[in-house]
């Protein structure tokens, strides 16, 4: 196994979890904001990944094995739920979707 | 015997929990049956109490019975007892006797009614609460009773409560009585204060020892009672209430506001009578109270165009003449009054009840007329009471008793010119509305077409009290015609006999002017509504009369006159104090909070980009913590 350096892989994972935190919040498309969260997902793998390498352990690559797992049940309940926003609403701009906005109390004491 | 005692209000009560429970789930005929078979099983056990009583009268004058302790707080043990003696015998016997006839007769004039159970449930209740009263050996299990006849009597005025003018009857009838119940605790506490007891007998006993004759307190302690009494019999200056009380259904008004509840008062002050003798003062205040009473609620009585209320400023101006009696000391008479009164009020009630139910739910004399022949019974038990009421001589009841009241009037030690002339003048006033009422109403020409014919339950208790409305006072004769004095006889282990002047002038003569004054009063009904209308014609198109009238008919203008000194100013100080320093405090709060509320609400803005810029807020500054 060749040797290679933690700190840049950690800088690499660091850079696509800042990368798919920038798409979450700029994105105004709810499928590229999935996209995102899945970029964001896959950085945290790589820390995970790069850590049990450095400490020669078997647990950082079955933490990613979790991570895919769990990725792939977001990703089919995201992408059912983004279906429905857009048979609801004909959009998928979350710019436009906020039904839970509240209206403000209108009393007078 | 003395140990069924406790059936007597228990019963009753046993209907009301019976009915209150289950009411909405039975059938009519059940709730009939139960509502009235309780109270008539109370009458009848109170008849065989009454017969006892009589062949062998208990040594201490009463029976008694303890049933539980109630509560004990320091030197004050009150127990649930109860006691029978002369005067309680003769309220039971009328509360259990015309509330059975009164109940039989409900069971058909309520049949229609949607809340039959109710109705029922109530009378059951008032009639337990009234019993409670009268048989009560302490002052405050009186007290229990007192103010549950008030309940009853609230929850029937405003029996038919969805007219707001009902509700506003009964909201009215239950603060104003409540002024004197008021008065009358403070009375309770004040003896309790100064004798240390509120067991009834204890008081009678040991107030002659305590108190001077004519002493401040007791004079204090006497009309704060009185105050009680005025509020529940509905006398000056509370008596604006009764008229309105009208709002209940007629047997209602029959059994509370004639027959039982209103003389309540009379019951307090002739039961506590040791406290009254001790104060010369209250004694005349009750009497004046009474003479005047007569006299304006007898004035209103005459102008009044709806036949219940003129039944009603009837009712107020006959407990006059009773509290006139407690007031001259002639407590036998007064409770004699009470007797035959109860009798034929009660009889004019129902009979009123049935003529408004013929008629449509007529209400006004005007609007009806010529009923003599087509309602034959009503006609005929009507007649038996109103002449009772006008105390037509010795064939009415209302005569034997109403003359030893005018008599006393003037010749008790207490009596005076004043009183006598009130009194007759009442005489008068009394004889000439019961010939209005009577010929307005049964002669004439006939303007309302009659309704189905009042069935047999209905006319059976009229029968039985218009028998006893002419035949209640054959049991207590004027001594100066026959020597047969019954009640007065029983009442003497309980009452004290009425102190005369001296060198009185012969009876006879008091007899008969009021005879005459009588005839004058029914003669002058006769003209004026039957004989010669021409004067009553004229009589509407001057302006004068007419004010008179108008005066008359709101009842001396009391609630104008109550509502400019009392409601006005009260509503002019809530108003100006509507926005004290505490209101701000706590509108404050309130405002604060709201102020609040919209400001975190700002950050509820349904954008998702937004939270989830929260969320990482959230987290860095966890971290941050974390690393620090």
């Amino acid at each position: 196994m060749p040797p290679f350096n933690v700190h840049t892989v950690l800088i690499v994972s660091a850079i696509l979890f800042v990368l798919g935190l920038v798409g979450v919040l700029t994105r105004k498309n709810v499928i590229f904001m999935l996209i995102s969260v899945e970029i964001m997902l896959n950085a945290a793998g790589l820390a995970f990944v790069a850590a049990g390498a450095r400490w020669q352990q078997p647990d950082g690559q079955v933490m990613f094995l979790f991570i895919l797992a769990m990725a792939a049940a977001e990703v089919s309940i995201g992408l059912a739920l983004v279906l429905q926003i857009y048979h609801q609403n004909r959009s998928l701009d979350v710019g436009n979707i906020t039904a839970l906005k509240d209206e403000p109390l209108h009393e007078e004491v | 015997m003395h140990q069924y005692l406790y059936l007597i209000p228990a019963l009753p009560l046993l209907g009301f929990v019976v009915l209150s429970v289950a009411g909405r789930h039975l059938h009519k005929t059940v709730i009939a049956w139960t509502g009235a078979g309780t109270v008539c099983a109370s009458a009848l056990i109170t008849i065989v109490l009454g017969i006892e009583f009589f062949r062998n009268a208990p040594a201490s004058g009463a029976y008694t019975q303890v049933l539980w302790r109630w509560f004990s707080a320091g030197r004050l043990s009150v127990p649930v007892s109860l006691a029978v003696d002369a005067l309680t015998l003769v309220f039971i016997f009328v509360i259990t006797f015309i509330g059975a006839l009164i109940h039989i007769y409900s069971t058909a004039f309520m049949r229609k009614d949607r809340d039959y159970a109710r109705f029922f449930a109530s009378m059951n209740l008032f009639v337990c609460s009234m019993l409670l009263l009268v048989m009560a050996d302490n002052l405050v299990l009186l007290y229990l009773g007192w103010e549950g006849v008030g309940l009853c009597s609230y929850l029937l005025i405003g029996f038919w409560y969805e007219t707001p003018a009902n509700c506003h009857a009964a909201n009215k009838a239950f603060y104003i009585t409540r002024i004197g119940d008021t008065a009358m605790i403070i009375g309770l506490f004040l003896l309790f204060r100064e004798l240390g007891t509120l067991h009834i007998p204890s008081i009678l006993e040991q107030a002659p020892k305590h108190f001077e004759t004519g002493d401040t307190t007791i004079t204090l302690i006497a009309l704060l009672l009185l105050a009680g009494g005025m509020g529940k019999s509905a006398q000056l200056p509370l008596q604006t209430w009764l008229p309105d009380a009208m709002a209940g259904p007629s047997p209602v008004s029959a059994l509370i506001h004639a027959a039982t509840m209103v003389t309540a008062g009379v019951y307090l002050i002739a039961r506590m009578h040791t406290l009254f003798t001790l104060s010369p003062v209250s004694m005349s205040t009750v009497a004046v109270i009474g003479a005047i009473t007569l006299f304006v609620a007898g004035c209103s009585a005459m102008v009044q165009t709806d036949i219940k209320r003129i039944l009603a400023y009837s009712t107020i101006s006959q407990i006059g003449y009773m509290f006139l009696a407690l007031g001259v000391g002639a407590w036998g008479a007064a409770i004699f009054h009470f007797f035959t009164h109860a009798f034929f009020k009660a009889l004019l009630f129902l009979a009123a009840g049935a003529v408004i139910e013929a008629l449509h739910h007529e209400h006004n004399i005007f609007k009806m007329g010529g009923l003599k022949n087509s309602m034959r019974v009503v006609f005929l038990t009507f007649l038996a009471g109103a002449a009772s009421l006008a105390a037509l001589p010795l064939v009415t009841a209302g005569f034997f008793s109403k003359d030893p009241i005018l008599w006393y009037a003037w010749s008790a030690e207490n009596g005076n010119t004043f009183l006598w002339i009130l009194a007759i003048a009442g005489a008068f006033i009394t004889a000439f509305y019961s010939t209005r009422l009577m010929l307005v109403v049964f002669w004439g020409e006939r303007k309302t077409p009659v309704g189905e014919r009042t069935g047999k339950w209905m006319t059976a208790p009229l029968i039985i009290l218009a028998i006893a409305s002419v035949a209640a006072g054959w049991i207590e004769w004027p001594h100066n015609l026959i020597h047969f004095t019954l009640l007065s006889d029983h009442l003497q282990q309980v009452l004290p006999a009425v102190v005369l002047k001296q060198d009185l002038p012969s009876e006879f003569i008091f007899q008969g002017i009021a005879v005459l004054v009588t005839f004058a009063g029914l003669y002058t009904g006769y003209v004026l509504y039957y004989s010669n209308k021409t004067i009553l014609e004229g009589w509407r198109r001057s302006a004068a009369m007419q004010a008179v009238r108008s005066f008359l008919l709101k009842g001396w203008e009391f609630d104008a006159l109550y509502n400019t000194l009392f409601v006005q100013p009260f509503l002019f100080v809530t108003r100006i104090n509507k926005k004290d320093v505490f209101d701000r405090l706590y509108t404050g709060i309130a405002q604060a909070n709201i102020n609040i509320n919209r400001l975190l609400s700002l950050t509820q803005n349904g954008s998702l980009r937004w939270y989830i810029a929260g969320v990482l807020l959230g987290i860095l500054f966890i971290i941050t913590m974390q690393l620090l």
